[in-house]
């Protein structure tokens, strides 16, 4: 029992740590592809070399936290086979398939040809350099849309039958064409343009404030950022909202929880905030809009929206006795956390957008210097979205399937899991500190000064 | 319906042969790295040499281990669970390797490249000999039950024969890099260390390589099979004639017998263990095989058609990497830290 409880914790510990990672490389590596692709096509010489010293500069960035991301990401791999092996068993007909094929088309693609634009500035032609980064971004995104199917699997099983007691695949596109990849997959996409935008803005800001001489260059990524960032906050919204009406119908426990809804209501209201008591399967007072919950779903200020309760009594009459309901006060304010951190950060992008577009960012330096106090806010909202769609299929692991105290290697002991636990902790904790020193370091030493400008 | 069985299982041979002998090479330089040359100047070159391939060279382990998952996922399951400690090691060498390679060079402090040299030392020296234990392992047999689950501890994976092995191809992979050195620096002054370095480490790694024969012909079955006791023996001789071959100044000979003969003891391992994947030493019967450790028929015909269009494409880009990379490192290479 106590190896379980290690064994998701570190699960926890080392995929958040690992998806800090994850959206820099989906949204900074297309920005740079951006950046060099503007490089090539543009025939002004002054703003061709700032872009490409501007490639370089972010390039860097996109390297250090690309190798944090590869490295931690093989833990993951590992991980199943090494603390669920019962999972892997269970589900392996299924899972198995879409991370090989993960390996075979992305993360061949996207090592093979880093290494290529790297080390081959001047070992190839322009274009064929740009096209080697846009293959790295297509390659990362092309492992994001993998990972996406195999989680959408536990999340709603599709295309399976159960055979001696292990899930099968009957139909391998069942699993690509699921509706719940659509939606982890875009939103996926959309926050990892948001948060490498915001990694953008963030640096330039601080450019912009604190070296003069690259003052001109890093104005260009301040507005580029700001707009590429508002365009993935546009996108999280919008995906978000198409996956949330579908969660009533793939996931209405994981919904009603992370809106603490115990009663079947129609229309059913929003609260704002609430004091959930799970003792008693309700809120004991909150703060709600009526019908507001039912226009999420449904686009008008009606409809029924089943309760945590009643949804809890379905489960059991289906599965057996047990507690189906997951740790709502947890779902119900991650879903605030992250719905209002995204808020926030959308005016910020606007705000900056405009600012940048009337050349008025000077204008407004204590902006400039909250921006790198408030990145912590994309990632904020990042975690705190894996953590309604991970802890919100709790207790199962494969919704309906398997259950999560049933997935984990039974020759586990509490020790080895407690050793490794700290040992990832601490070797990710002192990689973070050392990954971060030089990120900063480059940021704060490489200038980027324009010698004449383009008339 | 047996023919995709045999198909993974080839497959399977074929993702760990190329792992072992492109991942070996680095894993090698990586480990001569700290006795390359005190110069900073000059132990950047030599890591320049795999700079750009050693993290495609990883994916070939990634790949393999989706590949056991997707194929004979109760092999993955129960290989996995019963590594678990010695996977925790690998893994955290293989972390501080990986941000090793990007974060050496940028910083100009000699403590700072000492500690991230020493990590890349150590973060490759530890997976060369851990394969080494597990293959070995593989071979000799673990106490796994009926419901294919290890019963034993970490330490009971350590035995006289399977820290030869360790020892072996900790010792072949070290002997590969050097002779890869030899082909890919520019430097003399390099190259005659990497020879010299490559005729410590492949005397080290004949002694070892013929007590893990030895110990091999006793304690498993691997014999058994002509095939596996063919390559085996082939795999020895292969790396003895490429030895004396680099000493004669065929060095680039030699890196190729030692390819051969990293590919030959796959092969040869794998074919001992043919139609088992793990065996269990407690019951022929509990062993896990081809068949009652594959996944259904179904998802083997989608992989098959997967992988017979996906790995030719990664072979010819993979190649194509090593041709813009054809020339010898030479100190200006080295000038620019990207």
């Amino acid at each position: 029992m106590e190896a379980l409880l290690l064994s998701r914790w570190q699960f926890a510990i080392t995929t958040t740590y690992h998806f800090l990672f994850v959206p820099i490389t989906l949204g900074l590596s297309i920005f740079v592809a951006l950046l060099e692709t503007c490089y090539v096509r543009t025939k002004r010489p002054a703003w061709k070399e700032t872009c490409r010293k501007l490639v370089r500069f972010f390039g860097t960035i996109f390297l250090i936290n690309f190798s944090m991301g590869v490295v931690t990401g093989i833990v993951q791999e590992f991980h199943f086979g090494m603390n669920w092996s019962e999972y892997s068993r269970f589900m392996g007909d299924i899972f198995g398939a879409p991370l090989a094929l993960e390996a075979l088309t992305a993360f061949f693609l996207e090592s093979t040809f880093l290494g290529i634009w790297v080390f081959g500035w001047d070992k190839l032609s322009e274009k064929l350099h740009c096209a080697c980064i846009w293959l790295v971004a297509i390659g990362s995104n092309i492992s994001a849309f993998w990972i996406l199917v195999a989680n959408s699997f536990m999340q709603h099983p599709v295309g399976y039958a159960i055979e001696n007691g292990r899930a099968v695949m009957t139909d391998f596109f069942a699993l690509l064409t699921n509706h719940y990849v659509l939606g982890e997959y875009s939103h996926a996409l959309f926050a990892g343009i948001s948060t490498g935008g915001f990694v953008v803005l963030a640096i330039s800001a601080w450019k912009v404030l604190h070296d003069e001489a690259s003052r001109y260059a890093f104005t260009q990524t301040l507005k580029a950022g700001a707009i590429y960032m508002a365009i993935g906050l546009l996108g999280v919204m919008g995906s978000g909202h198409m996956h949330t009406q579908y969660l009533a119908e793939a996931n209405p426990m994981k919904l009603s929880s992370m809106e603490a809804l115990w009663e079947t209501e129609d229309p059913a209201p929003f609260a704002i905030m609430a004091d959930i008591n799970m003792e008693k399967n309700r809120n004991d007072c909150e703060l709600a809009v009526p019908g507001v919950f039912s226009f999420m779903l449904y686009n008008k200020p009606e409809g029924e929206v089943k309760g945590i309760n009643a949804l809890q009594k379905e489960y059991q009459a289906k599965y057996g006795p047990g507690d189906y309901r997951p740790d709502v006060p947890a779902l119900f304010w991650s879903f605030r956390i992250m719905v209002a951190a995204g808020g926030f950060m959308l005016m910020l992008a606007f705000a900056i957008a405009l600012l940048a577009k009337m050349d008025r960012v000077m204008a407004f330096p204590l902006l400039l210097k909250a921006l790198p106090f408030l990145l912590p806010l994309p990632f904020l909202a990042n975690s705190a979205g894996w953590f309604i769609a991970e802890a919100g299929r709790q207790p199962w692991i494969v919704v309906g399937l398997q259950k999560t105290a049933d997935a984990v290697s039974p020759n586990l002991t509490a020790g080895s899991v407690w050793l490794t636990m700290i040992g990832f902790t601490a070797l990710y904790l002192l990689l973070a500190i050392a990954a971060l020193y030089i990120a900063l370091r480059h940021i704060r030493t490489t200038s980027i000064p324009v010698e004449g400008r383009d008339s | 319906m047996m023919e995709l069985n045999l198909i993974w299982f080839v497959l399977i041979v074929v993702l760990f042969t190329g792992f072992f002998l492109l991942e070996g090479f680095d894993y090698g330089v990586g480990i001569l790295l700290p006795f390359m040359s005190p110069h900073d100047s000059e132990r950047s070159q030599v890591l320049r040499t795999i700079a750009p391939v050693w993290d495609g060279n990883e994916v070939w382990m990634i790949t393999a281990g989706g590949a056991l998952f997707a194929a004979f996922p109760h092999v993955y399951a129960t290989m996995f669970s019963t590594f678990y400690l010695a996977l925790f090691l690998m893994l955290v060498a293989l972390i501080l390797r990986g941000v090793a390679f990007e974060l050496r060079g940028r910083h100009e402090s000699p403590c700072w490249r000492h500690f991230w040299e020493g990590a890349i030392c150590f973060g490759s020296a530890v997976p060369a000999f851990l394969w080494g234990v597990a293959v070995t392992n593989l071979i000799q047999g673990l106490p796994i039950n009926e419901k294919m689950i290890y019963l034993g501890g970490f330490f009971d994976l350590l035995t006289p024969y399977t820290i030869i092995g360790g020892l072996t191809f900790f010792f072949v992979f070290t002997f590969h890099g050097a002779a890869f050195l030899t082909q890919r620096l520019a430097s003399h002054g390099l190259t005659l260390r990497a020879r010299t370095l490559a005729a410590k480490a492949g005397a080290l790694a004949i002694i070892a390589f013929v007590f893990c024969l030895l110990l091999t012909f006793l304690n498993t079955d691997l014999f058994q099979s002509a095939l596996g006791g063919l390559c085996l023996l082939a795999a020895g001789a292969a790396f003895i004639v490429g030895y004396l071959r680099l000493f004669q100044g065929h060095s680039r000979l030699a890196f190729v017998l030692s390819s051969l003969a990293i590919a030959a003891t796959t092969v040869g391992f794998f074919a001992g263990l043919f139609p088992r994947l793990m065996v269990s030493s407690l019951d022929p019967a509990w062993s896990l095989t081809i068949v009652n450790a594959a996944s259904t028929h179904y998802t083997l015909s989608i992989m098959t058609i997967a992988a017979a269009c996906l790995v030719p494409v990664v072979l010819i880009y993979q190649g194509w990497t090593y041709w813009i990379f054809r020339q010898r490192i030479s100190p200006n290479d080295c000038n620019d830290t990207h």
